[in-house]
């Protein structure tokens, strides 16, 4: 498995320093990924990699493995966890945890959702069912339309409700719910009643194999939305400071926790109650020349195409910036780097068109326009279904992303 | 219902008893053609608002032997995927019909080809019955060229004529199914639409929006719904106010039946065709079924139920080893013809497996085409770069 992910990138890193022309190298580059993959599984029997992780995480260098780097974070240094214990998590760990809390703190809370009784199919509610009741933490018909009716029920009535849709691609029956009612309960009412305590968690991304319909990445149409906080984090302490700045923020929140680092992602997390700031995107790389910009499970391609970026360029140095809140997003911080930069690269898997980066492009070219020194380059998922058997062409995987920088740089 | 196998089999024997046992029917063994009466128990239906099927139905000797044909290639094609998803040449998400055979057996031996059919992700025996090949559905399964979609859908989207996939949201196919039938009333033709969903998708609200139209425009709409006992991982009785699914349609006539009994399956289908070519709007009707696996291939099946409530199952109220026993008691095969079909069933999926393993994966174009129709297709497919769309032009 390794060796043939391993051979793949080595094939295409040289396909990138053979063809150093921009037009004829990508085109290039992907018949060599996709045939020579092919032709060196068919030519040794074996079966192709199986997916479902990302490389990249546990290398990462925004991954705290270590009590002292977790804890290093200054978004801590006020909440009370700055010299706590830590405790090694996943994300789904880190998201349970999240949960445990708040159920703990809030007697209001409950947790529903398809299967989450029994822990849910990704294991993020495992356990809470038997240490806080079943009354508190139950199963749902298949029904996600009256899974978010019901959550902004309670709601209404000032309780938390954590509800959970199985996959994003789910969300779908309950968009109504969600747009024509949560995100504006407060405003039609004139702020009589509102939809405080709602928080809907939904897994998100691609996941190496999930095909059509247990892929998608739907945040854009929620940003859409005004009304509604859309949050997705990138790891498992993040994931846990904004769940539960998300369970307690008052406004209705959707949280996308892309699924393939339920697993994948490993840190060291503060096992004591934080949160994390909405609406703050977060400078995990600083650097002078090219301001890179994603969001979730995108972040960890990103850190590797800039790696590559930095090493092929010498001297190049680029900033890479976390959104983690989609609605509302963190202009400022992405304004002031590009002010500095002046170039601008922004990646996400959801497809190009009316994607969330050509809102981050628009919001960029109006502040910066005299400070780009290059067209803003969007990395994108294509416009197309999300694809089961070409999953790794859609996505925009690290040589895509690399090239964006190359593209911005040499303009 | 499951308790029912055993007094039904004790009956079919009491009723050929009245031909002087099996020595008579042996002599007919070849003649296939040849129709044997079967009585089910009174137990094999349950009604609402409606009287039941006859209990006496007819079949030919060749219907039973090709019905068991069908469930052991079904069952084996199942288990295939299984062991190919297993050694990771299936991806994705796969949702096997094991326990579940005599369902689509039962009705394709009831409905025509012109008939429609939709369903829901657990489609791969469905997708078999209405045309589609083993190798095309293991080579979709598989992401080959040659699958049933081109090898772009995988196990949930899988089409043929008349067989409106393969879906993969809960519920959604059953407005889609009531749309079809609409069209077929409106065609006059003389079809049903068969509108199959699980007892988890019982509790969609589409499907009760679906009823209120189907009944409102008295559509040839007939609602299947597989009751399989647990959606995911929750139990039918603890999801659903009201698990009996057969009178769910409130003023639409429905029909529980013995979903492991594929005579009875038979029966049902063929009398809510002929409910529905009456004119008589549309029926709900319920499979009682069973999976043996679990929800999808994530799902190891064994966490809301016991390993021995599968086992009981398997081993009381098998659709296949009702129907192998039914074959042999009527004297209809021996043990060494079913074990010469089983072989002959075994040779056919291993071939197909083989033959799909070394099909070639679609073209890279493939990623763009379909998305809209051919030639209206925007001039570029927006995606990560322009030197990509050269793709697409090709």
């Amino acid at each position: 498995m390794r060796t043939s992910r391993t051979t793949t990138l080595l094939l295409r890193n040289f396909a990138n320093i053979v063809h150093s022309r921009p037009l004829i190298r990508n085109r290039f580059t992907h018949k060599v990924f996709f045939h020579a993959t092919r032709t060196i599984l068919q030519a040794t029997g074996q079966p192709p990699p199986a997916e479902g992780f990302l490389p990249g995480v546990a290398q990462s260098k925004f991954i705290k493995s270590t009590q002292e780097e977790a804890l290093k974070n200054a978004e801590l240094a006020n909440t009370g966890v700055a010299n706590g214990e830590t405790k090694k998590m996943n994300m789904f760990q880190a998201i349970n945890d999240a949960m445990s809390i708040a159920l703990a703190t809030d007697e209001t809370a409950v947790v529903f959702g398809e299967d989450v009784a029994f822990g849910g199919v990704f294991r993020c509610t495992l356990g809470l069912a038997e240490m806080f009741g079943k009354d508190r933490v139950f199963n749902t018909p298949l029904t996600e339309q009256g899974i978010v009716g019901f959550g902004i029920g309670m709601a209404a009535m000032g309780h938390t409700a954590i509800a959970e849709i199985q996959f994003a691609d789910y969300i779908f029956p309950a968009f109504d719910q969600l747009v024509n009612e949560a995100a504006k309960y407060r405003y039609r009412s004139g702020g009589i009643f509102n939809v405080a305590g709602l928080t809907v968690r939904s897994p998100c991304s691609a996941v190496g194999h999930g095909g059509h319909y247990h892929s998608q990445s739907p945040e854009a149409y929620f940003t859409h939305t005004p009304g509604l906080i859309v949050v997705m984090p990138r790891s498992p302490i993040q994931a846990k400071g904004l769940l539960l700045a998300s369970i307690r923020d008052r406004n209705p929140v959707i949280f996308f926790e892309p699924k393939i680092l339920y697993r994948a992602a490993i840190e060291q997390v503060p096992i004591g109650d934080y949160e994390l700031p909405l609406g703050k995107a977060e400078i995990l790389k600083s650097g002078k020349d090219v301001t890179v910009i994603g969001y979730g499970s995108q972040i960890y391609t990103l850190e590797n195409a800039i790696q590559l970026a930095e090493k092929d360029i010498p001297g190049l140095s680029c900033e890479l910036i976390d959104l983690r809140s989609l609605l509302p997003w963190d202009v400022d911080t992405v304004a002031n780097s590009v002010n500095k930069t002046g170039r601008l690269v922004i990646a996400h898997e959801a497809p190009q068109t009316s994607g969330f980066a050509a809102e981050v492009a628009t919001n960029i070219m109006e502040r910066c326009f005299l400070r780009l020194e290059a067209p803003i380059q969007r990395v994108c998922g294509f416009d197309t279904p999300f694809p089961l058997v070409f999953e790794k062409f859609y996505v925009p995987d690290m040589i895509k992303c690399y090239d964006a920088i190359k593209e911005v740089v040499e303009y | 219902m499951f308790s029912s196998i055993t007094s039904r089999l004790s009956l079919a024997k009491r009723h050929i008893s009245v031909f002087n046992g099996r020595s008579f029917l042996r002599q007919f063994a070849s003649a296939s053609a040849e129709a044997v009466n079967i009585t089910l128990p009174e137990s094999s239906f349950r009604t609402y608002e409606c009287d039941p099927p006859s209990f006496e139905m007819e079949v030919t000797k060749d219907e039973l032997i090709r019905m068991y044909k069908e469930m052991t290639a079904m069952r084996r094609m199942e288990s295939a995927a299984d062991t190919l998803y297993k050694s990771k040449l299936i991806r994705g998400f796969c949702h096997l019909g094991t326990g579940q055979e005599a369902v689509p057996v039962g009705m394709k031996a009831a409905i025509t080809r012109d008939d429609a059919i939709i369903t829901a992700y657990r489609c791969h025996g469905f997708t078999w019955i209405r045309g589609g090949t083993i190798h095309s559905i293991l080579a979709e399964l598989m992401g080959r060229k040659t699958g049933i979609s081109q090898g772009k859908g995988g196990s949930m989207h899988m089409f043929s004529k008349n067989f409106y996939g393969g879906n993969g949201i809960v519920g959604a196919q059953v407005p889609v199914g009531t749309g079809i039938a609409f069209t077929q009333k409106y065609l006059e033709t003389k079809n049903a639409t068969f509108i199959l969903y699980g007892d988890g998708a019982a509790n969609q609200g589409q499907v009760f929006e679906a009823f209120n139209m189907a009944k409102l425009w008295d559509l040839p709409a007939i609602f299947v719904c597989e009751n399989n006992f647990f959606g995911m991982g929750t139990a039918a009785s603890r999801s659903s106010a009201n698990p009996q699914y057969y009178t769910r349609g409130q003023y639409i006539p429905g029909l529980q039946i013995n979903g492991m009994d594929v005579l009875a399956v038979k029966q049902a289908c063929s009398w809510a065709k002929n409910w529905t070519n009456n004119d008589q709007g549309p029926l709900v009707l319920e499979m009682v079924t069973y999976r043996y696996g679990g929800h999808s291939m994530s799902d190891p099946g064994t966490s809301y139920r016991t390993r021995e409530e599968i086992q009981h199952m398997r081993s009381t109220n098998d659709p296949i080893t009702g129907l192998r026993k039914r074959i042999l008691d009527l004297g209809i095969a021996t043990e060494a013809d079913i074990k010469q079909f089983d072989k002959e069933t075994k040779a056919e999926i291993d071939e197909a497996v083989a033959k799909a393993q070394s099909d070639p994966h679609p073209d890279p174009e493939e990623l763009f085409t379909d998305v809209y129709v051919k030639g209206t297709e925007p001039p570029i497919i927006r995606g990560r770069e322009r030197e990509e769309f050269a793709v697409m032009q090709q």
